[in-house]
């Protein structure tokens, strides 16, 4: 008896160690993660400005993000450039997959392919901002020049366009840019969900004269269902906080400012850009940001779950 | 249709799409070499002669490399803490058992779901309550507690790591931290690794957190030298030389990913199936 009660206290003293192990992370998520995302929550509660006393006014902030005309317009903006990006990123790696899956084409080449398609994801926002508005400039852009001589080499005039500069056609632009930039990390992510299936699956059918669309959708689709709701509900949680290339590439001063203006750069605006510093009211733009976040992703899990049934 | 034939025409639409991830990069590396002038009246693949030009006018504006000295400054020791002390926390969550353990891997789940601008504008009041302002400190140190990071590494920890090897250098009598970087490092390094290099990508390319902590230029780190850049050169004439600021802020990156791209691709891939 005696003796199983030294064991267990040893291991006890044992479990102890556990404490020291977790306690660096401990400190610094409570100082770094967990005040930061509580505080804001209070602040958003507050009329904080820049500087000085914060004063509890309740759902004031919350009110006013309701009614603000802006931050409507801004969530339209996101939703609207996201709906393109993610159309084309992950109808593209749905593509891609679909092909280097098949069954009959045994497609080969896939680490090569699949290391130029990651490629443009790994390059800063910032540099992949500045290139593609250099390149798609309106008058001296490459992008434009090209397209001048294409035509030409048909007899045919082209009249330049304004990419970012235009309200039509600046939301499309970073639309496609991002998904230049994604959809090989989508594609990456979908193909490992394949790879994970076991080959016993594809011989079985095969043996039973199954096809390759049989194949497809009775085993590929199902069995990668789980990782495709991964990456749609990424996807949605990155392109929803979308900041870095439209607020980059549009500067204030352009006509298109206003199509591309994401829900971020209204938060950005508020809570940083001098002048126009409102803490507590952008504050209360991250968390309403946060519930539609939230919101969205609970019925894109619904969703999914109900299709499987 | 043969099937020759088609499979020819999916390779030839997997090149045009593979040409279009590397034209803007090609296109970039060309015009970095050829003048403004050249650049907006002719579209081309041959470089010019203009690099040392475009060079001159650039590092008139700015000095690239002390931007990329600076993102060392902070990508490099972000990478490493963010690296040993994910697997010192992962190594404490899965091999001891002690209260509140379930507690704080909850919170890491919790909060590898929250979108990081939910902590953004509370992140800066602390940097300047705590006068962090200016300073690479908010950019490295909260490296430490990365719940991704630890979540990854723990379950790797629980599928790699034999818990009987522990307690055989237990029994030897061998301390507890001394068994984690003798016995349990070697081991999970690989995971520490791919990690590790995807940290190293984020801390460099990260633009919106420097952003608001930084205001001095020569503290700015790369990318928001470059956002800088962008804002003060005027691109229309100096196109060459904005070509070469890409050029030179991509090259680094490109030279990690070439010797890690199997890292790269399989964390991606342990990221979605770890689901």
């Amino acid at each position: 008896m005696s003796k199983i009660n030294k064991k267990r206290s040893k291991l006890t003293a044992y479990n102890n160690w556990g404490y020291a192990f977790v306690a660096p992370f401990v400190i610094v998520f409570l100082i770094f993660s967990v005040y930061p995302v509580l505080r804001t929550l209070y602040l958003s509660f507050t009329d904080l400005k820049v500087m000085g006393q914060a004063h509890f006014i309740g759902l004031d902030n919350y009110t006013r993000v309701v009614t603000d005309k802006f931050f409507w317009i801004a969530l339209w903006n996101t939703v609207r450039i996201w709906t393109v990006n993610i159309v084309l990123q992950l109808g593209l790696a749905f593509l891609l997959m679909m092909v280097f899956s098949d069954v009959k084409y045994k497609m080969a080449g896939l680490s090569v392919f699949r290391v130029v398609y990651y490629l443009p994801n790994l390059i800063a926002a910032t540099s992949v901002a500045f290139l593609f508005s250099t390149l798609l400039d309106w008058r001296f852009g490459t992008f434009n020049i090209l397209l001048n001589q294409v035509y030409k080499l048909f007899g045919a005039h082209y009249a330049p366009i304004d990419w970012i500069g235009n309200s039509a056609t600046a939301g499309p632009t970073i639309a496609v840019i991002q998904s230049w930039m994604w959809f090989g990390n989508s594609f990456i992510m979908l193909m490992a969900g394949v790879q994970g299936i076991s080959k016993d699956y594809f011989e079985a059918a095969a043996i039973d004269g199954a096809g390759r669309w049989t194949i497809f959708g009775k085993i590929t689709l199902p069995l990668i269902k789980p990782i495709m709701m991964y990456v749609a509900i990424t996807s949605l949680i990155g392109g929803l906080q979308m900041f870095d290339l439209p607020y980059l590439m549009v500067n204030p001063a352009t006509a298109s400012y206003g199509s591309v203006q994401t829900v971020m750069m209204y938060l950005y605006k508020f809570g940083f850009t001098s002048g126009t510093v409102q803490t507590g009211f952008a504050s209360a733009i991250a968390y309403a940001l946060f519930l539609i976040i939230l919101s969205v992703s609970l019925l894109q899990i619904k969703l999914f779950n109900r299709k499987e049934k | 249709m043969g099937f020759t034939i088609k499979k020819g025409i999916l390779y030839i639409l997997l090149i045009i799409l593979a040409a279009t991830c590397l034209l803007p990069f090609t296109l970039m590396i060309v015009n970095a070499t050829r003048s403004g002038a050249e650049i907006s009246s002719s579209f081309t693949f041959i470089p010019g002669t203009h690099l040392k030009e475009n060079w001159d006018i650039l590092f008139g504006y700015f000095n690239l490399f002390r931007g990329m000295f600076n993102s060392v400054l902070v990508a490099v020791p972000a990478t490493l803490l963010g690296a040993y002390f994910s697997a010192l926390t992962a190594y404490g969550l899965a091999m001891y058992k002690f209260k509140g353990n379930k507690v704080i891997f909850g919170a890491i789940l919790t909060f590898m779901m929250i979108p990081g601008q939910l902590s953004l504008i509370g992140f800066y009041q602390l940097c300047t309550k705590l006068h962090l302002v200016n300073s690479y400190i908010p950019l490295i140190v909260p490296a430490i507690a990365a719940p991704g990071t630890v979540f990854f590494l723990r379950q790797y920890i629980l599928s790699s790591l034999s818990p009987s090897l522990v307690e055989a250098a237990r029994i030897d009598g061998s301390p507890e931290i001394y068994t984690f970087h003798k016995i349990a490092l070697p081991i999970i390094s690989p995971a520490m690794a791919t990690m590790g290099i995807m940290g190293f990508i984020g801390n460099w390319n990260n633009y919106l957190l420097p952003m608001i902590i930084l205001n001095k230029n020569e503290k700015f780190t790369l990318p928001v030298m470059m956002a800088t850049l962008r804002a003060s050169i005027d691109a229309a004439r100096n196109q060459g030389a904005t070509y070469l600021a890409v050029a030179i802020s991509v090259i680094p990156i490109l030279l990690v990913f070439c010797f890690f791209s199997r890292y790269i691709i399989s964390s991606i891939s342990a990221g979605a199936v770890k689901e």
